[in-house]
């Protein structure tokens, strides 16, 4: 077994208003790992964490099995790294910039670059300054891409793109994964993306981590259990099941440590089980979320 | 070859469980013949543009009900375990009237008589 592309372990940061706090995370090689959390859960603060852009308080970072941000030099040459923020120069073509690539990374592919161009609907002599926004996130991903990096850290790579330049995107990223060695790192709000393209799933809020762990694993554990409780009959507390809302004769349970023995006993308390329903990643994430609030507000 | 393969979101079924189904669907039609290599997990992830922790877990899946068979080295192959597709058909038929409604028994009644009418015919 290789060592995993991205290890953090007791990751903390203090900032004024905003704090890390305790992160441990590991990102298996030849894995996708989707980071889901609400805007300002902490993702973008753990991603440059990650980069050695913003250096940690306490705790380990490893990537690729360099010490972060100590060795970053060295580990920056097999991370490809893309976000909202970063800039291409507005006055030069797409091929300046391919150009300027091919130049400083050894690595660069040129023949899947201009294969990704075409993908892309993009053409070497535009100009950045007349590029849409899905056009420039298109030509940044480009950029990243061709340099086949060991591993992709993308930050939101699909916010404010049209179904298809997302599909586009989506596709290329589940293209890398061919390659057992590579890994890929990316935040999102899409939790559609999510369940579609990853291997793990690490949830966010509040600068904490809530849940990190293989997505199948995580789709099997969270349940809706749709009951018929007759008057007269108390639903027993079980451990799994994280709420329970009733209106009249119906209640709707929710597990996030489902398993058979569960709908059995409330069946055994004189409940009447109609339905277990599966649930989708993002029912999941609000569902999570507003759970892990309360614990810690309890 | 995978165009045909299509993984839903709004499909209340999980797409681990999709994949499944369309799997033995071609098994079932006969285009993956008993012995057949069919593509690997990381392939079919690709193809698919799904995780490939989901594609594995479709096919440990139908490496447990015997309709693959994975070996080390070698990849996964449709198993030949003799008359499969009919196998899936008959599955196929059975979960079909579970969704209308008929029982097993009264399956089993319909299928006779249908049986009858067919032979009736053909002694003609």
């Amino acid at each position: 077994m290789s060592d995993p592309a991205i290890e953090l372990s007791g990751v903390r940061k203090n900032y004024k208003y905003f704090s890390l706090d305790n992160i441990h995370l590991t990102v298996p090689e030849g894995q996708i790992m989707g980071l889901i959390g609400p805007n300002g859960a902490g993702k973008s603060t753990t991603i440059r964490i990650i980069l050695g852009l913003v250096h940690q308080d306490s705790g380990e970072v490893r990537v690729l099995g360099h010490r972060m941000p100590a060795e970053q030099i060295a580990a920056k040459w097999d991370i490809g790294f893309a976000s909202e923020d970063m800039r291409l120069y507005e006055s030069l073509t797409i091929g300046w910039h391919m150009d300027f690539m091919r130049r400083i990374y050894p690595k660069w592919d040129a023949a899947y670059a201009r294969l990704l161009l075409k993908r892309f609907g993009l053409r070497a002599d535009q100009k950045v300054k007349g590029l849409s926004h899905g056009q420039r996130v298109k030509a940044t991903l480009l950029m990243v891409l061709a340099r086949k990096p060991k591993l992709l850290v993308l930050d939101e790579p699909t916010t404010g793109l049209d179904p298809v330049a997302r599909h586009e995107i989506l596709r290329e990223l589940t293209a890398v994964m061919a390659d057992e060695g590579r890994s890929v790192l990316f935040s999102s709000h899409n939790t559609h993306d999510v369940e579609q393209i990853s291997d793990r799933v690490t949830f966010i809020d509040r600068g904490r981590i809530i849940d990190s762990m293989d997505k199948e694993v995580y789709l099997e554990r969270w349940r809706r259990l749709h009951l018929e409780v007759p008057h007269g009959v108390e639903l027993p507390v079980l451990p799994g099941i994280i709420g329970v809302r009733r209106d009249g004769r119906l209640a709707i349970a929710t597990a996030n440590a489902f398993v058979p023995d569960l709908a059995h006993a409330y069946e055994s308390s004189g409940a009447r089980v109609h339905s277990v329903e599966n649930m989708t990643l993002e029912e999941i994430f609000v569902a999570n979320v507003e759970y892990s609030r309360e614990e810690v507000e309890a | 070859m995978d165009g045909t393969f299509a993984i839903s979101q709004s499909d209340k079924r999980p797409m681990y469980l999709q994949i499944i189904e369309q799997i033995k669907q071609r098994i079932a039609v006969g285009d993956w013949s008993e012995g057949r290599a069919i593509p690997s997990i990381r392939q079919l992830a690709v193809d698919l543009q799904v995780s490939v922790i989901t594609v594995k877990r479709a096919y440990l899946e139908l490496e447990r009900e015997g309709v693959i068979v994975t070996q080390q080295g070698k990849g996964s192959h449709v198993a030949s375990n003799g008359g499969l597709g009919k196998r899936l058909r008959e599955a196929q038929a059975t979960r079909l009237a579970a969704m209308l409604g008929i029982r097993p028994k009264e399956l089993e009644h319909r299928l006779r008589e249908a049986g009858d009418r067919i032979s009736e015919k053909e002694t003609i």
